[in-house]
């Protein structure tokens, strides 16, 4: 084994390959969230359509893309090897489990992970899969902020997207932090501001995301 | 008959002897080393020290442990620290005071040529340990601090908060961990020794029982060194752990090893008071806690009032009033039995007046909260930041002993003052030891607590440590060269030789019989009746008709046990009862052989008080005419030991009536 | 009887490592606020001999909190509900008529030896992969020749402060000893003592944990908030930093 697999295969490398993608998928969601709140200038979507297209077609943003992917598979996988490893660490179970001495969504990582998986996969067939994969956008058919008001018309999509940004802030709000501490960067000056930004990055990017199909539903962005 | 024993001390001065002696005792060299094995018992500091030290000179050594690991020995709960000899402090300590010290604290009861080595090795350890990465209390500049202990009026001991014990222990277990990672020491863990195995006269193996599975072992060794402690639980209740026991020492006793002094027990004055009969232990509050508590009872006897209402001048600080020279930091003896005395007398305190208090309001506030205050510029703080920032202090030095404290007894001991009361905490007495700390078995040593050696009748604080550091790390190495190096021609001894097979059967005759027995009271009931025998006739005073009663209650105590004993279980399954039986059975007969002992010294001196033999003013009163000697015990048959005398020599120093005040 | 507390306890029974366990209720009585846990399961095991049945075996010894041997699962808490060890527990923490559910601590690499007492040696083979300082004795020099600020010697201290009972990992839902681990790295990688073998010692003590069964760090901070002798969680990011900064950065592999 090179040391690289060696140490990536350690219960320290996996959770570094967590830390690593999970960073990467929240630089991306920064990005993601930012183009998307392009809607709230109400400017029938004009503003998001541009920005849409340039992360559609810029050759840079797409080659990104495929990394972006590729960490998301490695953040699932490795993240369902390391719930499953963990499970069979403990063959006989507790009766009883106090859950004061830690935080329900810090224990609950894997669940929250899966749910944001199934989210992600209704998501992706909304748009991604339509913009990419079809020719409605690219044919003119639709923008794909027509595309939005049209699936966000429908409140069970909107139900859904809420209850997946609760998921992705819970996900966030352990897991942002989780990753520096696992990175080692646990500092006395800089951890609590790293912990309070995690927090606000957890409570916000999620509250705008939702704003979005709520807002579209209630017709407050048209 | 009794005999005159020899020590095997080397001839020279004081000072030259341990150096000579390294310098020409015999060495095995390091292919015949690997050939050699030692069998090491215990795995507290003179255990873990002495193994990792043997293998890492090439010798092949098994050590065991009862406990399930080798870092769990009692030795780490030593809590105040380790005395060494640095002068670090430039307060003029030297080799020589802490030898001095160590022998007028021990009642001119020691031996000086071992005294004086411990005190010569000492600083090695300290470098020793600091080298493993033992985290000593240290200064804004980076050097060491030092803390003062009870009979010395130099600040030598070396210290990590309220936990020095367990910090050296992790250290020494850590090389001990090294060792056995390197394949060089092999590990027995929840293993405990039941026989010394005798070939030709000299000790070539144990027999040990497996306490997970039962089975018995057979182990052959070259050499046998025990490192199994003391033997404070005779006591029932004392500060040693539930598991710490004699057997280990008894059993080698029985196989010819003479016992020195016996009824040597050191009762501490700083513990906390029992609270009723289902207590299991007693816990100790560090003797470093009287460099900053000061101990008083209240004038006025049966006074209830609770501590912080009684005024300043209705107070008796009686170590202060007694010992002006020495105050709260007189040795460990002295404070116990001036605790006894008040007590007595009717001036205890608390709900069972069987307690004084230890109080460190008037330094919290006073030394530390003041230095504090100047340090950060205050001028003229009130009472309030004057105890904010002593308490910070306080929490620094002693944090982990409060918060026991806290947990124990419900109350805050930065509030309200601490009730303590004396109870037994170490044994000075122990298997005899030669120079070299052979027992008068060939081939079976003695180190630390297990020994008599060092401390006489009393031991100074912050001794324990060092001296079981002093014989694992840089005595035993060497002394046992002398032994040794005579047996590179011995072969391993087959553990199938009649004599194991012999020795096993007997170990194995025994465990059956405890569990045939089937009576009706449990271990500890024995127990605990033999323990109140002891600290009733042979605690803190002792008196020749208290101590024949005691014999005679002894002796039909171990009647009643082998007929009415019951140990539930099987032999061949984890069974703690079935250790106990083991090992209350052992204490039974060591209990009788300690009064037995009390009995025959017609003399008090340190931690051994005959209510017959005091000055005026109750102090300790000695008879060096008759009894500046050793006392070793051969066990001949039940209830029948035969007395032999290591006479004490002292050239180097005065003996005197010993003087703290 | 010594006090008024009246108590229902389910206690794990298992006789050997092979053999399949269960709870077993006792009901015990006259128990005095002023004892320790350990005390009231000795009340409870003297009458089970007193009707020569079985006591309950566990593991115990200097009962004053720093032996680290004591282990007891109490209601769902690793040591029970105070931020102590077992034998430190007082029942005054509990009230009369209370349940108390006491089981063994549970991991792969802590098998259950009989009752509530655990084999717990995978921690002494994580210290000989490489917790120690290879120094032998008398190779040391005078202990004041190398000054160590104090805020170091206090870091190592608090680190080295633990006392290997194994709570962390008994309370960790992946049942990791990253927190034991890591404080025995992180006391050697912060004193000057500790550099020579810095490297390989993270590297091997992590290489040996992952070998003896113990599961990997989620940062839940279970063990920190459970541990009796207060380890921070701050140890596992700094044996993080030790370990990552080692995989990269050492000449060869350990």
């Amino acid at each position: 084994m090179s040391w690289v697999t060696k140490t990536l295969s350690s219960s320290l490398g996996k959770k570094l390959i967590m830390a690593v993608t999970g960073l990467s998928l929240i630089a991306f969601l920064l990005v993601h969230c930012g183009i998307n709140a392009c809607i709230f200038f109400n400017d029938g979507g004009e503003t998001f359509n541009h920005a849409a297209e340039f992360m559609g077609t810029n050759w840079l943003i797409r080659t990104t893309e495929i990394g972006l992917f590729a960490g998301l598979i490695l953040h699932i996988l490795d993240g369902l090897k390391l719930w499953y490893d963990n499970n069979a660490k403990r063959p006989v179970k507790y009766a009883i489990v106090a859950g004061n001495n830690s935080t329900w969504y810090s224990r609950s990582m894997g669940l929250l992970g899966t749910l944001l998986l199934i989210f992600l996969v209704i998501h992706l067939r909304h748009f991604w899969v339509v913009s990419r994969f079809t020719d409605v956008i690219t044919s003119g058919q639709k923008t794909l902020f027509q595309e939005m008001a049209e699936v966000f018309a429908n409140p069970v999509p909107v139900v859904i997207y809420v209850l997946g940004c609760i998921s992705l802030a819970y996900h966030l709000l352990h897991g942002f932090q989780s990753a520096f501490q696992t990175m080692g960067w646990n500092h006395p000056k800089y951890t609590p501001f790293i912990k309070s930004v995690g927090a606000g990055f957890a409570i916000l990017i999620p509250l705008v995301f939702a704003a979005m199909p709520i807002a579209m539903y209630l017709q407050i962005i048209k | 008959m009794s005999t005159i024993l020899d020590a095997k001390i080397p001839d020279g001065s004081l000072v030259e002897k341990w150096t000579k002696f390294r310098s020409n005792v015999p060495l095995v060299n390091p292919a015949n080393k690997r050939n050699l094995e030692i069998i090491v018992v215990g795995t507290g500091l003179a255990g873990a020290s002495a193994a990792a030290s043997l293998a890492e000179l090439g010798y092949t050594v098994k050590a065991f442990c009862f406990q399930d690991s080798p870092r769990r020995a009692h030795s780490i709960a030593a809590q105040g620290g380790i005395n060494a000899a640095k002068n670090y402090q430039n307060d003029g300590d030297s080799t020589y005071r802490l030898f001095y010290d160590t022998i007028k604290g021990g009642d001119y009861r020691a031996r000086e040529a071992n005294v004086h080595r411990l005190a010569e090795v000492s600083a090695n350890i300290i470098d020793q340990c600091v080298a493993q990465g033992v985290p000593f209390a240290r200064d804004y500049g980076g050097l060491l601090k030092n803390r003062s202990f009870g009979g010395t009026q130099v600040k030598r001991t070396f210290y990590a908060a309220g936990q020095t014990g367990q910090q050296l222990l992790l250290g020494a277990y850590s090389s001990l961990q090294r060792q056995i990672g390197l394949g060089n020491v092999k590990m027995y863990t929840r293993h405990e020794m039941l026989d010394v195995v005798m070939v030709d006269g000299k000790a070539r193996g144990i027999i040990a029982r497996d306490l997970i599975s039962g089975k018995l072992e057979r182990h052959f060794g070259h050499a046998v060194l025990l490192c199994t402690g003391g033997y404070g639980n005779v006591f029932y209740l004392s500060t040693n752990a539930m598991g710490s026991n004699v057997t280990a020492a008894w059993k080698a006793h029985r196989k010819g090893a003479l016992f020195g002094n016996p009824c040597f027990t050191q009762i501490h004055p700083t513990c906390i008071p029992v609270s009723g009969d289902h207590q299991s232990k007693l816990t100790l509050m560090s003797e470093s806690l009287r460099n900053d508590g000061r101990i008083w009872v209240p004038k006025q006897k049966g006074d209830t009032r609770p501590a912080n209402d009684i005024p300043e001048e209705e107070r008796d600080y009686y170590l202060e009033r007694r010992y002006p020279a020495f105050g709260n930091l007189v040795p460990r003896d002295i404070a116990s039995r001036a605790a006894k005395e008040r007590c007595d007398a009717g001036y205890g305190v608390g709900a069972s007046k069987m307690a004084v208090y230890l109080d460190f309001r008037s330094n919290l506030i006073n030394k530390y909260g003041r230095a504090e205050a100047s340090k950060l510029g205050i001028d003229n703080p009130d009472e309030e930041t004057l105890i904010r920032l002593g308490r910070a202090v306080v929490k620094e030095e002693y944090g982990n002993l409060f918060d026991m404290y806290k947990q124990i007894t419900g109350e805050d001991p930065y509030e309200t003052p601490m009730r303590i009361y004396p109870a037994v905490h170490y044994t000075m007495g122990g298997l005899w030891v030669d120079y070299n700390l052979m027992t008068t078995v060939k081939g079976l040593y003695a180190l630390g607590e297990a020994n008599f050696s060092d401390h006489g009748a009393n031991r100074l604080g912050a001794s324990a440590l060092m001296q079981g550091l002093a014989d694992g790390y840089f005595v035993l190495p060497y002394t046992i060269g002398a032994y040794l190096a005579a047996e590179i021609k011995t072969k391993a001894i087959s553990t199938d030789a009649p004599e194991f097979v012999e020795a096993e059967k007997a170990v194995q005759e025994r465990i059956t019989q405890f569990l045939s027995i089937k009576g009706k009271k449990s271990v500890d009931n024995f127990h605990k009746r033999l323990g109140k025998i002891m600290w009733e006739q042979c605690g803190m005073s002792r008196s020749a008709e208290g101590l024949k009663g005691a014999i005679a209650d002894i002796q039909a105590l171990r009647k009643e046990f082998y007929s009415d004993v019951f140990v539930p279980g099987d032999a061949d399954e984890f069974n703690p009862e079935l250790e106990k039986a083991g090992r209350v059975a052992d204490f039974i007969e060591l209990g009788e052989l300690m009064c037995v002992d009390a009995l025959q010294r017609e003399e008090s001196c340190g931690g051994h008080f005959r209510e017959e033999f005091q000055t005026p003013d109750g102090e300790a009163l000695r008879d060096d005419e008759k009894y500046a000697y050793v006392s070793a015990w051969e066990f001949k048959d039940t209830s029948q030991w035969e007395l032999h005398k290591e006479e004490l020599v002292y050239e180097n120093i005065k003996i005197a009536q010993r003087s703290y005040k | 009887m010594e006090g008024n507390m009246n108590l229902t306890l389910k206690v794990w029974r298992q006789k050997n490592a092979k053999s399949e366990g269960r709870f077993e209720t006792f009901d015990v009585k006259g128990i005095s606020e002023d004892m320790s846990f350990l005390e009231m399961f000795d009340v409870l095991n003297e009458r089970l001999i007193s009707e020569t049945k079985e006591p309950i075996a566990f593991d115990h010894d200097c009962r004053e909190g720093i032996c680290g041997m004591c282990s007891m699962y109490i209601n769902g808490h690793p040591h029970g509900p105070k931020q102590t060890t077992t034998c430190q527990l007082h029942m005054r923490s509990f009230k009369s008529g209370d349940t108390i559910t006491v089981e063994p601590w549970r991991a792969a690499a802590f098998p259950v030896i009989k009752d509530l007492a655990v084999n717990r040696s995978s921690f002494d083979r994580i210290i000989a992969s490489g917790g120690f300082v290879s120094v032998n004795t008398g190779n040391a020099r005078d202990a004041n020749s190398l000054p160590i600020p104090k805020e170091n010697a206090d870091l190592a201290f608090m680190a080295a402060a633990c006392i290997g009972c194994g709570a962390c990992v008994a309370a960790c839902k992946n049942a990791s000893a990253m927190l034991f681990t890591s404080a025995k790295v992180s006391q050697l990688s912060l004193l000057p003592q500790g550099q020579a073998e810095r490297q390989m010692r993270a590297e091997k003590m992590v290489a040996q944990m992952d070998a003896e069964g113990f599961g990997a760090c989620t940062n839940t901070g279970a063990c920190e908030a459970e541990c009796p002798k207060g380890i921070s969680i701050e140890n596992i990011a700094r044996m993080n930093r030790e370990y990552l900064s080692a995989s990269v950065s050492s000449n060869k592999e350990y």
